[in-house]
């Protein structure tokens, strides 16, 4: 009965390893994948006004035209972006929707899918289903997980119809800087397809420079699709709003499927988000730097254990190298788990290059990561003791 | 700076070690910038948040307004000195607004409180007048959820 590509699919996933977990009622988890700030009071005001309005019903299938303008906005205002309210973005069912129509609306069986790894874990099974031939590319932490321009060039060819890439990256923290970008430019410049910028991290980036995208480099603005939400910078995870913005010769075949599939994305949302983009920096400011304490704590503390984690530029992750201790990324956590009740995530996860790392996530107060580090150190102490 | 007094408001009792991690610095560094702040004042002390209502017996707290008078030559200052020798008295604010002082006191029971107040608080020159609230319950104090903070979050993807 099953769809032939969906058997071709990981059904079990990360999802293995959350199982594994739920075993023990203790757990000091450091996996989760959202922030633990709640949404701003503000911007949760604003979905109870709506509510108390009776602004319940369907909202118009590419989102509230007041919605995407202030989308427009914030774009323009944080970002240097720009973008028409009116053809060149729509409102979607969180930024993974997005990136699952444009699969939809653009891959024909056969074609080929440059996915950058490590990488968010739906990038891959989403464009299985469609029948892609996946290019699996490996960013190496020699060179910060970066796209370089070698490891572009090399995988690039005249059949590649779809280039996926997300900075700041989950797993690694990795970001991509104005110049990063502008050595791949002239390859792009080539290309003839698509590219889908996942920047749903964008607001979470710690370096002195600012956020980058590829959509800043005019040549090529046309071929990038800009997909992002409100899950990571507002701390809206549980309302499923994202957004994607691009030329509308990829927005209008998108708008296609989500009429069909979806029709809209959450009304009462939507009226939140408005919110959000016109009146939330002051709370992403107050939010990065409680992330920004606690990832130096992290990172820090973590080469005191003798580990050698990857500084992340942004995001809420560590991406550790644990291949000192001798394990696999799945054994050191299945035993981490198994020993000390603590959580992580194994690199291998969000693809082979992640292999020999650990994923930690920060959003978690600092007396939290503080007790999962003592125990993680404790977890390291007594396998060396066990080895001499 | 700014850093380190987060972390030391979140947890005054936050290691050297644990402050040198997390704001990326040496443990001579945050030792000597906790020594500098503390001769500044701007440090003035450390404390305990206590959820009072869970002690037994358990302690009074009152929120008093007074409205004053102040002073020739001296404001508001001349009743200020006075108050802060009360060992009763947790905290003191001038307040703009209907009232010119907030006072915090505390107590072993509701008598205790109030014979502050009749006998020493509203006895004192300046004062014309006060209104005392009693604390029933506290909810958050000092930056602290006194109720338990709860992670709400299920997904743990």
């Amino acid at each position: 009965m099953m769809n032939d590509y969906l058997k071709q699919v990981d059904s079990v996933g990360i999802r293995k390893f959350f199982k594994m977990a739920s075993e023990y009622d203790d757990v000091l988890s450091l996996t989760i994948g959202e922030p633990d700030f709640q949404t701003p009071f503000h911007i949760r005001e604003a979905a109870i006004q709506a509510l108390q309005q009776g602004k319940t019903f369907y909202a118009p299938i590419e989102g509230f035209l007041t919605l995407r303008e202030a989308i427009s906005r914030y774009l323009l205002r944080k970002f240097s972006l720009s973008y028409c309210p009116k053809n060149e973005m729509f409102v979607t069912v969180g930024a993974s929707e997005a990136i699952d129509l444009a699969f939809r609306a653009f891959i024909n069986a056969g074609d080929e899918v440059i996915v950058f790894q490590p990488s968010f874990v739906s990038y891959q099974p989403l464009a299985q289903l469609m029948g892609a031939r996946l290019v699996i590319v490996d960013t190496c932490v020699e060179d910060e997980f970066k796209v370089t321009y070698d490891l572009l060039k090399s995988h690039l060819t005249a059949k590649t119809k779809i280039i996926i890439l997300s900075y700041p990256n989950n797993p690694t923290g990795a970001i991509m800087t104005y110049q990063d970008y502008k050595v791949l430019v002239p390859l792009l410049e080539t290309f003839d397809g698509l590219i889908i910028s996942d920047e749903i991290y964008a607001e979470l980036s710690y370096g002195p420079s600012p956020h980058a995208s590829l959509a800043h480099f005019p040549s090529i603005k046309e071929k990038v699709l800009y997909v992002s939400g409100f899950s990571k910078a507002f701390s809206m995870t549980g309302w499923r709003l994202g957004y994607v913005c691009g030329d509308s010769r990829w927005i209008e075949p998108m708008i296609t499927i989500h009429q069909y599939s979806l029709m809209c994305s959450p009304t009462i949302s939507q009226f939140a988000a408005i919110e959000a983009c016109d009146h939330g920096d002051d709370g992403i400011i107050k939010m990065k730097e409680q992330y920004q304490l606690r990832r130096q704590y992290l990172v820090n503390r973590l080469i005191q254990l003798g580990l050698k984690p990857f500084a992340p530029k942004g995001a809420f992750y560590v991406f550790c190298d644990i291949r000192s201790t001798g394990l696999s990324s799945e054994t050191f956590c299945r035993n981490l788990l198994d020993e000390m009740h603590v959580a992580v995530i194994p690199g291998n996860a969000f693809g082979l290059s992640g292999e020999g790392f650990i994923r930690i996530s920060y959003s978690y107060s600092l007396a939290h990561i503080k007790s999962a580090c003592d125990k993680i150190e404790i977890f390291l102490k007594n396998r060396t003791s066990r080895i001499e | 700076m700014e850093q380190l007094l987060s972390l030391l408001k979140m947890n005054a009792r936050m290691s050297l070690e644990d402050l040198a991690l997390a704001t990326n610095q040496s443990v001579e560094g945050v030792a000597s910038q906790i020594e500098h702040l503390e001769k500044k004042q701007v440090i003035a002390g450390y404390t305990t948040v206590l959820d009072t209502t869970k002690l037994e017996p358990r302690p009074v707290t009152a929120w008093i307004e007074v409205k004053m008078n102040p002073k020739k030559d001296f404001g508001f200052d001349y009743l200020v000195d006075t108050l802060l020798t009360f060992e009763e008295v947790e905290s003191v604010y001038l307040m703009a607004g209907d009232y010119d002082l907030a006072v915090v006191v505390s107590g072993t029971d509701l008598m205790e409180v109030s014979m502050f107040v009749s006998r020493k608080l509203a006895t004192l020159d300046s004062v014309v007048s006060t209104a005392t609230h009693f604390v029933l319950q506290k909810y958050k104090d000092s930056g602290f959820n006194l109720k338990k903070d709860q992670d709400l979050r299920e997904n743990m993807i």
